[in-house]
Parts: structure tokens; sequence; C-alpha cells
């Protein structure tokens, strides 16, 4: 296992100032992390989101490896981009790990805990421009989570129960 | 993130709903914050009252297992080196529930204090009193309060910089600024801001 993220750590490159990818290397065989590791700056973020399909409900999670209440709730957001995927929901996790700590933790932790949704990074240090466009009331606390589709959008300061994050998305769906 | 007007609307109907009758908002700027009588890492206990000559106080909700309050350990110990002598000393409240976070326990606060040489108190919030009156949602979270008539006024709430990531990287120092506006008597220049940070463990 230490081999293998030794690997990983030389073999990828991370974000300058702004959008790159993390490379896989071709004879490495991850099934777990299946896409380059995008990093972003909020704007960057923001367009990338905008891309998406439209009749699409989106649940965006802020986590972290080291938020501890982040952790816990990760199982419940896979289940539910598991059990949704035919309704038209889709889960995006949000990574405000530290951008020294993408290869020595975010990687391995993808790695280990083989998280299906799709994970991005979020590297934008001027958070007080970009919290308030997340939420204007969102205080800058994780976990955070956004709910929306074309119709609404709703945001969450709070932690995750798996039916309580059911029960919300419900609510998006008809 | 798309938002119609409609749900915007709708959410703020929510959101002000909530905000007014469930869950305490805390301090706004221009509030009288409460004074409090906390347990420090020397196990005396330490009150705003205390400082007979202090013109107001730098309040830091912040904690030992937090990588964000961790990344601004030493612009914290700054920030009580540049305006203690000032009038304006820190005093940080841990405010964890230690059950949930051992790391956040007495020993540790002091481990931590003493590895670090902090030179300001580093209150525990046992009980979970006084986070949630100051409305204190993460670590770290500053409060800058200036001692008036009618008692400690909050005059800033946020973060401590622009950059967690690198102190050398800073653009706006929000707590030094509005500090220093208080020293020189003038308008704090931005009374709030926002920041990631931990959320305060219950």
């Amino acid at each position: 296992m230490k081999y293998l993220f030794i690997i990983l750590a030389t073999t990828f490159f991370f974000y300058g100032n702004g959008m790159s990818t993390v490379k896989i290397s071709e004879d490495t065989t991850i099934e777990s992390v299946k896409r380059p590791l995008k990093v972003y700056n909020y704007n960057e973020l923001e367009a990338y989101l905008k891309t998406k399909d439209d009749n699409k409900t989106y649940v965006i999670n802020f986590w972290a490896t080291w938020c501890a209440p982040c952790v816990k709730e990760l199982p419940y957001f896979e289940a539910l981009n598991a059990n949704y995927s035919n309704k038209n929901v889709e889960v995006i996790l949000v990574s405000l790990d530290f951008p020294k700590q993408i290869e020595s933790k975010l990687v391995p932790f993808l790695a280990k805990k083989g998280l299906q949704s799709e994970v991005v990074v979020l590297d934008d240090v001027d958070s007080n421009t970009w919290i308030p466009k997340v939420n204007k009331d969102w205080s800058g606390a994780i976990p955070a989570t956004v709910i929306y589709n074309k119709d609404k959008s709703k945001f969450y300061e709070r932690s995750f129960d798996y039916k309580a994050l059911e029960t919300e998305v419900k609510q998006f769906l008809k | 993130m798309k938002n119609t007007l409609k749900a915007f609307l709708a959410l703020v109907v929510v959101i002000s709903t909530f905000a007014f009758t469930t869950v305490s908002p805390g301090y706004d700027v221009g509030d009288i914050a409460t004074d409090f009588k906390l347990e420090n890492i020397d196990g005396k206990m330490v009150s705003m009252a205390d400082y007979k000559d202090a013109k107001g106080f730098i309040v830091i909700f912040t904690c030992n297992t937090c990588p964000y309050a961790v990344a601004y350990e030493d612009r914290v110990e700054a920030l009580n080196k540049k305006f203690a002598d000032k009038g304006y000393p820190v005093i940080a409240i841990m405010p964890n529930n230690t059950d949930v976070k051992p790391g956040d326990n007495m020993e540790s606060m002091q481990a931590r204090a003493k590895a670090k040489g902090f030179t300001f108190p580093y209150l525990m919030d046992k009980g979970q009193k006084i986070y949630p009156q100051y409305g204190a949602t993460k670590t770290p979270h500053v409060y800058v309060l200036e001692n008036t008539k009618k008692g400690p006024q909050v005059k800033y709430i946020g973060a401590i910089d622009d950059n967690y990531q690198d102190a050398n990287a800073v653009n706006k120092t929000y707590v030094e600024d509005a500090v220093n506006a208080l020293l020189d008597g003038k308008e704090v220049p931005e009374t709030k801001t926002r920041a990631i940070g931990c959320s305060i463990k219950v």
C-alpha cells in the first residue's frame, strides 16, 4: 500500500495558479480513483458546475479529510449517489483539503475509501469572497451542503445522516 | 449554483423564520458581548473584567485539532504580542466538546500552549455556554470587542486574515486592521468577514 502511495505521489502533478488535473499514470491500476482529480478556484468551480446537465438535481457537499463530521457523513452521500443516480441525482464532493495535503492525505484517502461520487478540490484562499457566493448565510463551517436543480436551491450548514439527506433530496424530485 | 429568484426568496423566508424562532443567531456588530469566567490552562479563572486597563479584546474561538486553527496559531500569538500592550489582549477560548474531541481537552490545551509558547490565556468553554452566546460556529472565529460604558461592544466578527494557507501571502489583515482602527478612534474598515473553519463540536 505504501508503495502505491509513493507511485501516486510521484506521478501526480497538481494545481498551478489555475485549473489543472492530477494525472494517473497508465501503469497503476487504481480502480477507485477513476478520473483525474480536478483542482479549481471558486470561479472555475462555478464554471464547471454550469457545464453540468440542467435536468439533474445536484448535491454539492463541502468537506475535507481532516473534518471528522464530514468524513462521518461521506457514506451517506455515497449511498445517496448510488441509490438515486437513476432518479437524476448526482453527488459532487468538493474537498477543501489544503493543497499541500492533496498528495499526502486526500489522494490516499480517496483510494482507500473507494469513493464513487465525483470529487473535486476547491483551492481558493479568498474565502471571504466566495463563501457568500455559495450562500449568504454560510458562516464558513464545514460540513456544508447545497442541493439544487433548475427550479430551486437550498443550503445546509449541518451534518446529515442518510435519512435526513434523503428527505431533503426527495423535496427536489417530483 | 443556479438560483431562481423565487426559490431564493423562499429560502430567505425559511431562513429568517428559523433564525428568529429556533436558532440563537449570536452577536452582530454593535452588540454588547457577555463577560465570562472560564478556566485557563494554568488552572486560574479568567474574565474580561480582570483586565482593568484593557481598551478591548481580541476574543478568538480556537482549538488544537482544527487544521485551520493550527494554521493560525503563530498569527494569533503575533496578534497578542502586537496588541496586548496597546490595550487589546488576545483571549482564546476552546469551544469544542472534549468528549467528541479528546485532542482538545485541558491537558492537550496545556501541552499545545507550552509547545507553541502562547502568551495569551487559552480558556476552556466548559459546558459550552459561552460560544453559543457569541454565535461562534467554527474554529477559528474572531470577535474584536471594544470596551464601552455599556460593556464590551462587538466591533468585528470573522477571520484573522485572508490567507489561511500562507501567512506571507496575506493581502488583508482583517483583525489587525480592525484593532488599529479602534486604537486610532476610527471606524473598523471591514466589520464582518468569512472563512472556512471546523464546525464547533457539540
